[in-house]
């Protein structure tokens, strides 16, 4: 009716979402915002998953590996042929990038929500990648790539790339044949020694310069452009920080940097986006050398599809990406332009909408070099106030619920929290809010982690451009995986928290057989004792307290939600040791026994010299089934606690209780074995004991058994290979011995602590 | 006949709102702070003498035992019971003093010109042991008690290997039968942490062959076990000749490998016997008797790995007579337990009111009185503890005649209604004089001993003050086999006070004296009546009567609603209905 708003084409009449998790949800909860019908697909191990739910249709697709689901181009694309859907939406990861799906897709006439496959193409091969940045403009690290390989030729051009420089051998690969120059001075030296190792290692003495940036920054900028020709960039993000080269927390806008700086690579990345012919949201990304004085950045690659942390972007733009998407790929156009968007940070200060941080919740263990952790979500509580797949001051874009398994066979990352806020100060003081109001437990998960990395000084104060590079990480991992003391408020809330739980779940138990109300009042739970105080003494590890740490707790029950608690940091090994050491007088229950010498010696008992404070607990109530109330000196304190079995035995294993407490904003985590006997175990299984049973050191899939029945094996010797997440990890011998059974074949999934094999102690019948 | 037959049990937890006018006045004696400071010295005592009880065999023995990997026998309940249950643990000062330099001897030694024997100790005369000399015998080598194992209510029975190896000493057997007394009638499922020696040998003509000795136990076991109450035995040390029966007549066995041995006769004596060379394990250990002889049936690694068989165990027993559904609820008494420690005076002579107690003691403070206005000296109601209900017999002086019809009378009705009985007892006995007698004081008393002895309903019975001659009978001494009886720190119980006692005895030898025509000097007759007032005072008290089990424990006032209150619920709640059809014989009108 109206000429001045163009016609638009009719939005998608129905989108099937190619992907799992949190991306899935993300996508689906946009499509329903937008009234377009939606499809999920999941695979046999995500048939109860969350984004299932969210779609109004919903199939299954095939195995629990993503090459048997997920990746199934042809089996993803019956489906919306059979449903009718007329666009494929990837998500991130599985087929988000891979041009032959795009290209099927079209072929199939169902519109692939992203760029075309030609510019998935370019991008995907990075030096052609390169050359093309570089001719249309887009700054590359500075190199010299050229066929003279004279001394003459290398050294000018060395002075024309600047140092520190790396002279790299062109066939070379892992280290070898690449040399560092710091100045001109170690220039000859560098390329002499690089073209002997290249000669002797690769039989090719040709060389390559590169700039050596010493102190990168990772910049990214997210570009949009639709098939009318317009293109835009909605600013950049500092993705730094990170781990095993995967991101954890981001931040939009990238701080610390001048307001013309946010303009030049917003349009040095449009400049990338145009030259490839780029439709849809991509992500140009960026390294920034801190070094360097006019903040110089070099072109490192292009991400062809919506990425992982969009929702900063989104924050300081106030804009759907997914949205935004789903217009593009509608043939739509853009709904707004640069004008409207403005030009960045800085100058005016007005175009982006303060900061906005993203922190990764991964279910991993960063104690153990980062691994991924499965497990069941037990709890999973993020901030009631925050929003979820949309904008707001606090955000939670989640993929679980609870009671939800996370399993190994996909990506950790199970939730992203959001934090925007007018300033950084006051974004990453929201952010650290929301970390130390979410609770997951039931699986290991870097929030203590990204809590210590949100408020370590050195982030906080990142004022200065130099303070986050890629390396953060590693240069304060001491601080940041410094092992977790336990206060004695809190080691007395855990003792108190695993008695009332103990005690309650026997009363849930007996309620349940209908055995409750003959009880009176021995059903009270008070652990009532005649001219005595009732005494328990809790010996749990502590996972996050460093290497065998373990927490040893003693408790007196007082009556009334009295009680009096000891608490003792002890470690694993050094225990055993005292008890070796100590066999005789056996150090464990020392208790009893230090009271029973000094009666003996006809002195007052009196608390052994050595012997922590007791923590007075007053008053503590269990409120509901998951806090805990009490005082503690005067204080009053309150816990959220949760105590379940982490691990569900068979096989020999013993099962694991797990104790989770929240307290002051931190989260501890506890656990100890509950033995389990076989009731049938006959003398023989008895004489070999457990000690040499040999247990999955986390979730995965056996891909190789090196261990034969029989075989003699020495301590460290390879017996198992798991593969989790991509990373095959090495079961070892845990000493000397014979392999007594083997439990475990190539293709076994198996559980955290799981038996695979059993080592016996008796050496090899001894010829 | 009667309609509604279960129906008694849950009466009390209707949901009528309590009428106010039967709440009990929370007065306590006027002088209630020294009542306190008099009490709190006697809890101390207490405290202490229990602390010695429980460090068992002292600290080389128990240092010793724990090197062998074994728990003590208390560390073993608590392992066995579920978080948070309480344990009613049973006359933990058994024992004491009883084969030592005790009160016994110089009493039996003052006492034998005038009635030998009567300072005898068990069953089985002091001459006996006189060659043992001194021993402490701390719990008397037992723990017993009861506690919940998976939500049961369980009888337990566990060995102190730390005392005498966990050998049978007479008292020891005393309390092993007291124990399976209770759990017969109270249909408990028994359970035997088994550590012992068998019969103490040097002691075994008073442990061995009389009824109430040693083969009593396993008698009880076949008898409880033809009854339906299972009996479960745990072999975590030693069980040699005899005490080879406990696992033997268990219904189900656990044995634990290295520690547990079972055999008639041990290696000393194999060898004796055949000159075979044998070693524990392979005469008796779990291996052998899990996998060979059958003489147990579960197999365990550790001691905790026992417990826990035993835990499996008691979770598979058939589940004990549903009571009614839901929790029952009920109120808090409106007055602080701890004032129960002021409530009895500094000085024994000095009477208090009974309702003072009971305050304390019922839900809500509440009792319904019955013939408040009647038999003044004796207090009857129905209240309830912990939603239990239970007819009170409190004494609030001596029992007159009328006092003794009333409780006659309440008694009876408490057993035709099923109702439980509680005894407090604070009596000086029945009231003595002409004009008592003439008023058949007599056969009043025997009413209410009739009724006592008949109503077949559970009874608790807490010596709250004086026990003395015939009142302990009439309210429920342990001859009339109460299902639990406990004592305060400062009850006194004996035939009669020690005062009137020496003057009864002084006035008979005084006559002995006079008639063979000797004279007894004035210092020599106050020296006997001072020592005589001495040794009955001590015999009184609940030490003394503790270390021979005349009861089940002394308690802290404080703690009585709460051990009534487990107490009753014990001997209920495995029950399947509480009889309504107690029979008396004729009572003397």
């Amino acid at each position: 009716m109206s000429s001045s708003a163009p016609s638009q084409p009719p939005l998608i009449k129905k989108l099937l979402v190619a992907n799992r998790g949190e991306i899935a949800c993300r996508v689906l909860t946009t499509a329903r915002k937008m009234g377009i019908p939606s499809v999920a697909v999941f695979s046999e191990a995500d048939r109860l998953a969350k984004h299932v739910d969210l779609a109004d249709e919903s199939f299954c697709i095939g195995g629990a590996a993503a090459r048997d689901s997920y990746l199934r181009a042809d089996v993803i694309l019956d489906v919306a042929r059979r449903t009718g859907a007329d666009a494929v939406h990837p998500g991130y990861g599985f087929l988000s990038e891979n041009a032959a799906f795009a290209e099927a897709c079209t072929a199939a006439g169902v519109s692939f929500v992203g760029p075309p496959a030609s510019a998935i193409r370019s991008m995907g091969d990075k030096s052609t990648a390169k050359a093309i940045m570089q001719a249309a403009g887009v700054p590359v690290v500075p190199g010299y790539h050229g066929e003279d390989q004279s001394e003459e030729r290398l050294v000018s051009e060395a002075h024309r790339v600047g140092f520190p420089l790396l002279v790299k051998a062109v066939s070379g690969g892992g280290g070898k044949g690449m040399k560092m120059a710091a100045g001109p001075g170690e220039l000859m030296e560098a390329i002499r020694s690089a073209r002997r190792e290249a000669l002797a290692s690769f039989n090719d003495d040709r060389l390559l310069l590169e700039r050596y940036i010493q102190r990168p920054r990772h910049v990214e900028v997210q570009v949009f452009a639709d098939r009318h020709g317009g293109a835009v960039y909605l600013f950049d993000r500092d993705c730094s920080v990170q781990r095993r080269h995967q991101k954890i927390i981001e931040e939009a806008p990238a701080p610390g940097l001048t307001g013309g700086f946010h303009k030049r690579i917003g349009e040095a990345a449009v400049r990338a986006a145009r030259a490839v012919g780029y439709v849809n949201a991509g992500t140009v990304e960026f390294i920034l050398d801190t070094d360097s004085p006019n903040q110089e950045f070099f072109f490192m690659e292009m991400n062809t599809r919506l990425q992982v942390e969009h929702p900063v972007s989104e924050a300081i733009t106030g804009q759907d990406f997914v949205e935004w998407q789903l217009r593009v790929a509608a043939g739509q156009r853009l709904p707004l332009s640069q004008e409207e968007l403005g030009e960045g940070a800085g100058g005016e200060g007005k175009e982006v909408r303060g900061h906005a941080f993203e922190a990764r919740i991964y279910a991993e263990r960063p104690r153990n070099n980062f691994l991924p952790g499965a497990g069941t979500v037990r709890r999973w509580r993020t901030p009631p106030d925050a929003a979820a797949f949309c904008n707001g001051p606090l955000r939670v874009d989640s993929g679980v619920r609870e009671g939800d398994p996370v399993g190994t066979y996909y990506d950790p990352m199970i939730a992203k929290l959001v934090a925007h806020g007018p300033d950084r100060t006051t974004a990453l003081a929201a952010l650290v809010d929301g970390l130390r109001r979410t609770q997951v437990s039931g699986l290991p998960t870097n929030v203590p982690f990204l809590l210590r990395l949100a408020t370590h000084p050195a982030f906080v104060a990142a004022a200065a451009p130099a303070d986050l590079t890629t390396a953060f990480i590693q240069q304060h991992r001491e601080q940041l995986l410094a092992p977790q003391i336990v206060p004695q408020e809190v080691a007395a809330m855990a003792a108190v928290a695993r008695h009332l739980l103990s005690v309650r779940r026997q009363s849930e138990a007996e309620g349940a057989e209908g055995l409750t109300s003959g009880l009176g009042p021995w059903a009270a739970g008070d652990s009532k004792r005649l001219w005595q105080e009732h005494r328990r003494t809790y010996v749990v590890r502590h996972p996050e307290g460093g290497e065998g740490a373990q927490l040893r707790t003693t408790l007196v029950v007082q009556g009334d939600g009295n009680f009096l608690v000891q608490s003792e940091a002890t470690n694993e090994d050094a225990a055993a040791a005292a008890a070796a050491a100590a066999r005789p007088h056996h150090h464990h229950h020392h208790d009893d026994g230090a009271a029973a010498a000094a009666a003996a010696a006809g002195t007052t008992p009196a608390a052994p010299p050595a012997a922590p404070p007791a923590a007075s607990v007053r008053n503590a109530r269990l409120v509901s089934d998951d806090t805990l109330t009490a005082e503690i000196g005067g204080r009053r304190c309150t816990a959220q606690v949760l105590m379940y079995d982490s691990g569900s035995g068979g096989g020999g294993a013993p099962v694991e209780r797990a104790l989770d407490v929240w307290m002051d904003g931190e989260h501890y985590h506890f656990t100890w074995l509950e033995p389990t006997w076989s009731r049938k175990a006959g003398a023989a299984s008895a004489a070999g004991g457990s000690g040499g049973s040999v247990v999955a050191p986390m979730p995965g899939r056996v891909v190789a058994v090196m261990a034969t029945e029989g075989a003699e094996v020495k301590a460290g010797t390879p017996l198992v290979a798991l593969e989790a997440m991509k990373m095959e990890h090495s079961v070892v011998a845990p000493r000397d011995g014979v392999v007594e059974a083997v439990l475990v074949g190539p293709g076994s999934q198996v559980a955290q602590g799981q038996v695979l094999v059993v080592v016996g102690v008796g050496a090899a019948k001894a010829g | 006949p009667y309609p509604y037959p279960l129906s008694c049990r849950s009466f009390s937890t209707s949901s009528f709102p309590p009428s106010a006018s039967n709440v009990l006045s929370p007065s306590v004696d006027k002088d209630a702070a020294s009542n306190l400071a008099a009490m709190s010295a006697l809890l101390q005592n207490l405290t202490a003498a229990h602390a010695t009880a429980r460090a068992g065999g002292g600290a080389t023995a128990v240092s010793r035992h724990r090197a062998r990997a074994k728990m003590l026998p208390r560390e073993r309940i608590d392992a066995l019971l579920d978080e948070g249950s309480p344990f009613l643990e049973l006359s933990p000062l058994a024992g004491r003093g009883l084969y030592g330099k005790s009160i016994t001897n110089r009493g039996s030694r003052l006492l034998s010109g005038f009635r030998p024997g009567s300072g005898s100790v068990g069953r089985g005369g002091w001459h006996s042991w006189q060659g043992a000399g001194h021993e402490e015998v701390p719990s008397g080598g037992l723990v017993t008690g009861i506690g919940k194992v998976c939500g049961r209510l369980v009888a337990i029975a566990a060995n102190d290997a730390t005392v005498k190896g966990g050998t049978y000493y007479p008292i020891t057997v005393k309390k092993h039968l007291r124990l399976q007394e209770i759990a017969a009638q109270c249909r408990l499922p028994c359970l035997y942490l088994v550590d012992s020696g068998g019969a103490n040998l040097p002691r075994q003509a008073d442990v061995f062959p009389d009824r109430d000795h040693f083969g009593r136990i396993f008698y009880n076991q076949a008898r409880m076990s033809a009854a339906g109450i299972p009996q479960i035995a745990v072999v975590l040390g030693s069980c040699t000749a005899g005490g080879a029966y406990v696992p033997c007549m268990a219904d189900e066995s656990v044995i634990v490998r290295g520690n547990g041995t079972i055999f008639l006769g041990g290696p000393p004596l194999v060898k004796a016997a055949t000159g075979e060379d044998v070693t524990a394990e392979e005469l008796g250990g779990a291996d052998l008797h899990c996998s060979t002889s059958g003489v147990t049936d579960h197999y365990a690694q550790d001691e905790p790995h026992a417990l826990a068989i035993a835990r499996d165990i008691i979770a598979q027993l058939p589940p004990p007579p549903r009571g009614p559904s839901g929790a029952v609820q009920w109120q808090e008494p409106l007055f602080a337990a701890e004032e129960l420690r002021g409530v009895v005076p500094a000085d024994p002579r000095r009477a208090f009111d009974v309702r003072s107690v009971l305050a304390r003691l019922m839900d809500g403070s509440r009792l319904d009185e019955f013939k408040a206005n009647f038999g003044t000296t004796l207090v009857t109601g129905f209240g309830s503890l912990y939603g239990q209900p239970v007819g009170v017999v409190a004494n609030n002086g001596v029992l007159f005649s009328d006092a003794a019809q009333k409780g006659a009378h309440f008694i009876q009705l408490c057993a035709q209604r099923g109702v439980p009985l509680l005894f407090l007892q604070n009596i000086t006995g029945f009231m003595v004089g002409r004009q008592a007698e003439a008023g058949g004081i007599a056969k009043d008393g025997a009413k209410m001993v009739r009724a006592v002895a008949n109503a077949e309903v559970p009874k608790v019975t807490v010596v709250i003050g004086g026990s003395f001659g015939a009142g302990n009978y009439g309210m429920c001494g342990r001859a009339y086999s109460p299902s639990f009886m406990y004592m305060w720190p400062n009850a006194r119980i004996g035939v009669m006070g020690g005062e009137q006692a020496a003057g009864v005895l002084a006035q008979v030898e005084s006559e002995k004296h006079r008639r063979s025509g000797k004279t007894w000097p004035a210092e020599d007759e106050a020296r006997f009546r001072a020592s005589m007032t001495s040794l009955y005072d001590e015999q009184a008290r609940p030490e003394y009567a503790g270390a021979r089990l005349w009861d089940d424990g002394c308690i802290d006032p404080a703690d009585t609603r709460r051990v009534v209150g487990l107490s009753l619920a014990a001997a209920t709640c495995n029950l399947p209905r509480i009889s309504t059809e107690s029979r008396f014989g004729p009572f003397r009108f």
